[in-house]
């Protein structure tokens, strides 16, 4: 904590509130050049529906392709929030005070989209209420709560209402700044949305309490949610590449890789776009970097494990479809390139100081970390249910269409609309926290050494 | 007289402190005092009283509702269309098991932010004496009064303290 700056609590909010009180130039092109996506790619969701799944390249054996890919890896992104917000908020991590909110924001955005590709790859996404809710709808038929149609949706919901939930509850007092700040149909808002919050040491006390108990329930949701997701694989059966046993733990810390990285680029972005230095600094990404680091090995890890659990049964569709992934073109390309942006390239930069100091480099390795994750789902997606097995009764190779591809990029548009969106109405680092972290913060001398310090009280 | 409520605000933590121990001295009930503040302070920086919360009940209560919740969801919905799969029970416990974990977190979830709206004494939107320069830093003092006399016997203990403005609601 070296390169902080003492800043009193009118520097704070004039700092952080600079984008919610007034509107950055970029901002309106920003959001036009985004909206433009947002817009077209709803008008081709909406022709999909109109049309049918014909205009995708699915089909028979590659029924699940470029959606599911997307839906895995915005699930995977969404696990920036808890693992950023909760883990750093139970340990007490200092570091954590500018992270915290848009890594919980990031999650529920990344949830809210993630959520929308499964529904679109059911095709009438309006029949999803007869296998979702527990209602018979006049023709008998209940959920079949077996099914991980059923269970997605639960634990994707408990997620998003949990985070959504979190992340309102830590706004509170961020909103009773911005009351006091506004006027007109503004203040109305925040009046109606920070509840009356004082600011009395009761009301802060349970804001203390509501993190720490929040978080410790958010943690184990966290975790079995990509768990779910990665059963949505593991019990189907009849596909090579799926069932192993390793696969939940894989998918969490595979998440947890790109949604940490995901934030990092956000970091670096905010720094930028709202110039603020003052509380974004290198140390953050220093510190992330370092974490990442252990993340990102505990993965690769993981995938070697998976590639060796599949491999020493030495059963001969296992091992076709290995080959397939790694050895036969053009699944060793993107295996390659998989290989290198989600491990080789970043930690090869992140293992020197002052890469992780540079938040130029930090901001593009973050990028090529998703990259790699991105490809990482596809190759397990794609690869296994396009392998020709014996009674395939039609076979054909998938390429992804126009329509599907616009609507990936639609996905990504759709975020950075949505979290840009609250950005302009609602503070991206939490205000009260870091004023907590300037009056718990001071300055000692060791002999000639002038020394941050942090003080915490008792638990 | 009505009841009214006074705020002082202050400058640093050191003259709120003072602020409420005089207004202590001056015979107000702790209950009747209360610190306002923009950020979080450890516990006792104003030597007020250390709030008592139940926050803890709520997740458990909510847990306890999820869980019966979701058996009785998972049960009824097997049992009033059975998949009958060979010599296999009806009730499929590991699927059961993943709904009953889901729903018992997310109602633990939902009543603890309950929970947590509940003990901070939210939503309030009358707020009373208040001042948004609090927001910015300034320690806000208020003390409840019953009578002209306490309110008389307040203001003296604020500007005592060094408050830089006092304010009735």
């Amino acid at each position: 904590m070296q390169q902080r700056r003492k800043l009193d609590q009118k520097q704070i909010n004039q700092e952080l509130l600079s984008g919610n009180l007034k509107t950055p130039k970029w901002y309106i092109p920003t959001m036009i050049f985004l909206g433009f996506f947002v817009v077209t790619g709803f008008a081709t969701i909406l022709y999909m529906f109109n049309t049918g799944l014909g205009v995708t390249g699915l089909g028979r054996p590659v029924y699940w392709g470029l959606f599911i890919t997307t839906f895995v890896f915005w699930v995977g992104i969404s696990h920036a929030g808890i693992m950023i917000s909760a883990i750093l908020r139970l340990t007490q991590a200092e570091w954590r005070r500018p992270v915290t909110r848009a890594a919980e924001l990031l999650t529920v955005f990344s949830l809210l989209t993630a959520l929308f590709f499964p529904l679109m790859h059911a095709g009438r996404p309006w029949r999803i209420a007869y296998w979702l809710l527990p209602y018979d709808f006049s023709r008998g038929i209940w959920p079949n709560i077996r099914s991980p149609l059923f269970w997605d949706p639960i634990a994707i919901g408990t997620y998003l209402t949990g985070s959504t939930l979190f992340l309102y509850v830590a706004l509170i007092p961020d909103l009773a700044v911005l009351r006091d700040r506004t006027t007109g149909w503004q203040k109305v808002m925040y009046t109606v949305l920070a509840l009356g919050w004082r600011g009395n040491p009761r009301q802060w006390l349970l804001q203390t309490v509501a993190g720490i108990l929040l978080s410790a329930l958010m943690l184990p949701i966290f975790v079995s949610v990509h768990s779910i997701v990665s059963w949505d694989f593991a019990i189907t059966p009849s596909v090579e590449g799926w069932h192993s046993t390793i696969f939940a733990p894989y998918f969490v810390i595979g998440a947890v890789h790109s949604g940490v990285s995901a934030v990092v680029t956000m970091m670096a972005l905010m720094r930028w776009l709202w110039k603020w230095n003052n509380h974004i600094r290198p140390e953050h990404f220093d510190a992330l970097a370092r974490l990442l680091i252990v993340v990102a090995t505990a993965w690769l890890g993981c995938t070697f494990l998976e590639l060796i659990f599949s491999v020493y049964g030495r059963e001969a569709p296992e091992i076709a479809l290995r080959e397939m992934q790694i050895f036969t073109w053009p699944w060793n390309l993107l295996f390659i390139i998989f290989l290198f942006t989600g491990y080789i390239i970043p930690v090869g930069f992140w293992i020197f100081k002052k890469a992780r100091n540079n938040i130029v480099i930090m901001f593009w390795t973050s990028i090529l970390v998703n990259v790699g994750m991105w490809l990482e789902r596809f190759l397990i997606v794609v690869p296994g249910l396009a392998r020709k097995q014996p009674f395939t009764f039609t076979w054909e190779a998938y390429t992804p269409s126009l329509v599907e591809w616009y609507i990936m990029i639609w996905s990504f548009a759709w975020v950075s609309f949505l979290m840009l969106l609250f950005a302009r109405f609602f503070p991206l680092i939490p205000l009260f926290e870091t004023k907590e972290s300037q009056v718990f913060t001071s300055e000692t001398k060791i002999g000639r050494a002038t020394v941050p310090v942090i003080y915490r009280e008792d638990d | 007289m009505s009841k009214k409520s006074i705020l002082g605000l202050f400058d640093t933590p050191d003259q709120g402190a003072d602020a409420l121990d005089g207004l202590h001295n001056a015979g107000f009930e702790s209950h009747e005092c209360d610190v306002l503040t923009g950020t979080p302070y450890p516990e006792g920086t104003f030597g007020e009283h250390v709030p008592q919360h139940r926050l803890f009940r709520f997740p458990l209560f909510g847990a306890i509702v999820g869980l019966t919740l979701s058996i009785f969801l998972t049960t009824a919905t097997q049992i009033a269309y059975p998949l009958v799969t060979g010599g296999k029970p009806i009730l499929s416990i590991f699927a059961m098991l993943i709904i009953m974990y889901e729903m018992t977190m997310l109602s633990a979830v939902v009543t603890t932010v309950v929970g947590i709206i509940f003990e901070s004494r939210l939503p309030k939107f009358n707020i009373g004496a208040y001042d948004t320069r609090i927001t910015e830093g300034l320690i806000g003092v208020v003390v409840n009064c019953k009578e002209e006399e306490d309110l008389s016997k307040a203001k003296k203990v604020f500007s005592d303290c060094g408050a830089l403005e006092t304010k009735e609601a």
